[in-house]
């Protein structure tokens, strides 16, 4: 091995101090100070949300237990209580909102992607979407508020799904689109030229290769949705009442239950979080981890079907 | 004709009518005056007529319009915007750029094999009976796999594993593989618009065999970049070229004839030297 740097030395003579890493070069130290700088940069960002899962665990755990996830809230004074109703009514409410959503919003996809991709509606369209992506969501609850609430007389679980569902639209046609435009044109081709028809294409190639990446975006809209108090509280309201009276269903029996006040976790964290009674404070807390608990559920679905389907 | 898609039987055959006529024995009889996407002429003047039960090879440079001309045969070309034709395609006494036929119709009688192997991301055994469940096919789904695997010479690689993911399988495999989904619904015509370009030669040469077999039964057009290959298989041979005069790039039929007399005492210069490889 000696031979060969002879030789170069020979010729070239390079400096093998000038090729030394060490700190006393600014370029070294420049490179150590980013390093440590974006490292602090990290942790920095990761702290706020840290802290704020500890302070939820800590204290929404203190009063977690069965009753708090079955029973109805407590009154004022009362001890004890729960959120069962409002577990349910997001459950129901963000139900509506995804039974909403995701037709109006997958079928606008396939008309915006295959049909008319280049026609002014579906330009129309996209903009419109990516607008609505930045809605305030408390408008979304004055639109759902004037166009459900004021009509039919009525607070309901089904004012509510619609503010959620207009919040949730825009991001389920974006990546409903998305995931169409991923999948191959090569796969759409084969399909018309063994005769497929337009329809037969979307029904049989598209929607099936796209399906996992859809439900990806129907997820994080979901998981969005059911973290969302603003527009509920124009249009859903709350109830300390189970939807149904026949307790532990999980759909209501009777289509009317759905044009009632109904109860969700977001809208209680509100109203309990400036209660000045200590139990109602403390279930708060625990409905707040209950909800981030859903959320991270949804989410978690919802990234692991992405990375299944980029496989 | 209207064809409802949804009604499509297993019959699928009857939707165009047959009429005896056919003309000295062609089963397309191609007659492209002019050919334009959008303002761009891309071919024009190509006329030959396709036997029954023969090859026919496209060839010539890049860019000589060979690819769009076999996507004429089954209106493939009716997806991209702006096409047009001037001219017609008969296919069994048939013109399947009349008003009133069915392009989905048509590519079900004249079916197609890409460059690039394109199976669905669907089992071995899904991406062969797509066709026949498009169709409403009325017999036995199974049997109909395994008969036109067996026509790929595909069956005895995959019968164990006809659940797995056809994209789990080699290039070469995959695109015998779209064959025999191409075949399953047994068309008339096998369009192959370059099947060997992106496969190794040992997968080439399986394909090239193939063809030669295949073409007992369907009648096969192919675009070929690969002389040698137009040479091995074809029993006719078209060879196009690019006219640049006026500014353009059109694509033109210099020549078309049995595959020996291409080869061997081609009538025209242009076909000579490219023959020969002075130009590609």
């Amino acid at each position: 091995m000696a031979a060969p740097i002879e030789r170069t030395a020979e010729t070239t003579s390079i400096d093998l101090e000038s090729l030394e890493r060490s700190l006393r070069r600014p370029r070294t130290l420049f490179s150590y100070m980013m390093s440590g700088l974006t490292g602090a940069a990290t942790i920095g960002a990761l702290f706020p949300l840290f802290s704020v899962l500890y302070m939820l665990l800590v204290r929404g755990s203190a009063s977690l237990s069965l009753g708090s996830l079955r029973d109805l809230p407590p009154a004022a004074m009362a001890a004890g209580g729960g959120f069962g109703n409002a577990i349910v009514g997001t459950f129901v409410v963000v139900a509506i909102a995804t039974l909403i959503s995701v037709p109006f919003g997958v079928l606008a996809a396939i008309y915006i992607t295959e049909f008319g991709p280049e026609t002014r509606l579906a330009s129309g369209v996209r903009l419109a979407a990516k607008v609505l992506t930045g809605l305030p969501s408390i408008l979304a609850g004055v639109f759902a508020f004037a166009v459900v609430v004021v009509t039919t007389g009525e607070f309901s679980a089904l004012a509510g799904g619609v503010a959620l569902a207009l919040l949730m639209l825009p991001t389920v046609l974006l990546t409903a689109e998305e995931a169409i435009k991923r999948v191959p044109a090569k796969m759409r081709e084969a399909a018309i030229g063994i005769g497929a028809t337009p329809t037969q294409v979307v029904t049989q190639v598209i929607l099936p290769t796209g399906a996992p990446a859809m439900l990806t975006g129907v997820m994080l809209a979901v998981a969005r949705a059911a973290g969302e108090t603003a527009p509920l509280l124009f249009t859903a309201l709350f109830s300390n009442y189970w939807m149904s009276r026949t307790v532990p269903e999980f759909l209501p029996k009777t289509p009317g239950d759905l044009m009632k006040p109904t109860a969700s976790l977001a809208v209680l964290i509100y109203n309990f979080s400036g209660s000045p009674f200590e139990n109602q404070i403390a279930l708060a807390w625990t409905a707040a981890l209950v909800l981030v608990v859903i959320v991270l559920v949804f989410n978690v679905i919802g990234q692991s079907l992405t990375s299944r389907s980029s496989d | 004709m209207s064809v409802s898609p949804a009604n499509n039987g297993a019959d699928g055959a009857a939707h165009l009518p047959i009429t005896g006529a056919s003309q000295n024995g062609a089963l397309i009889d191609c007659n492209i005056a002019e050919l334009h996407y959008g303002k761009f002429r891309a071919v024009r003047d190509v006329a030959l007529k396709v036997k029954k039960g023969t090859i026919t090879a496209f060839i010539g440079p890049s860019g000589c319009g060979k690819s769009t001309v076999l996507r004429c045969l089954n209106r493939m070309n009716d997806l991209v915007r702006g096409f047009r034709l001037k001219g017609h395609v008969i296919f069994r006494g048939q013109d399947i750029y009349a008003s009133r036929i069915d392009p989905v119709a048509v590519r079900r009688h004249i079916g197609m094999v890409f460059q690039q192997p394109n199976p669905f991301a669907m089992s071995i055994f899904r991406n062969v009976a797509f066709g026949l469940r498009l169709n409403r096919y009325k017999g036995s789904i199974p049997d109909k796999v395994e008969s036109a695997l067996r026509q790929a010479a595909l069956w005895d690689e995959v019968k164990d594993k006809l659940r797995t993911s056809a994209l789990a399988l080699s290039g070469g495999q995959q695109q015998r593989l779209c064959i025999a989904r191409a075949v399953a619904t047994e068309p008339a015509v096998l369009l192959m618009d370059e099947p060997c370009s992106a496969l190794d030669p040992i997968a080439t040469r399986r394909i090239e065999e193939l063809m030669s077999e295949l073409k007992k039964r369907y009648t096969i057009a192919i675009v070929t970049h690969n002389l040698q290959q137009a040479k091995r298989v074809a029993d006719m041979t078209a060879f196009l070229y690019v006219d640049t005069t006026g500014g353009g790039r059109t694509g033109y039929m210099v020549e078309y004839g049995a595959t020996q007399q291409i080869f061997e005492s081609p009538a025209e210069q242009h076909t000579q030297e490219y023959i020969r490889g002075e130009f590609s």
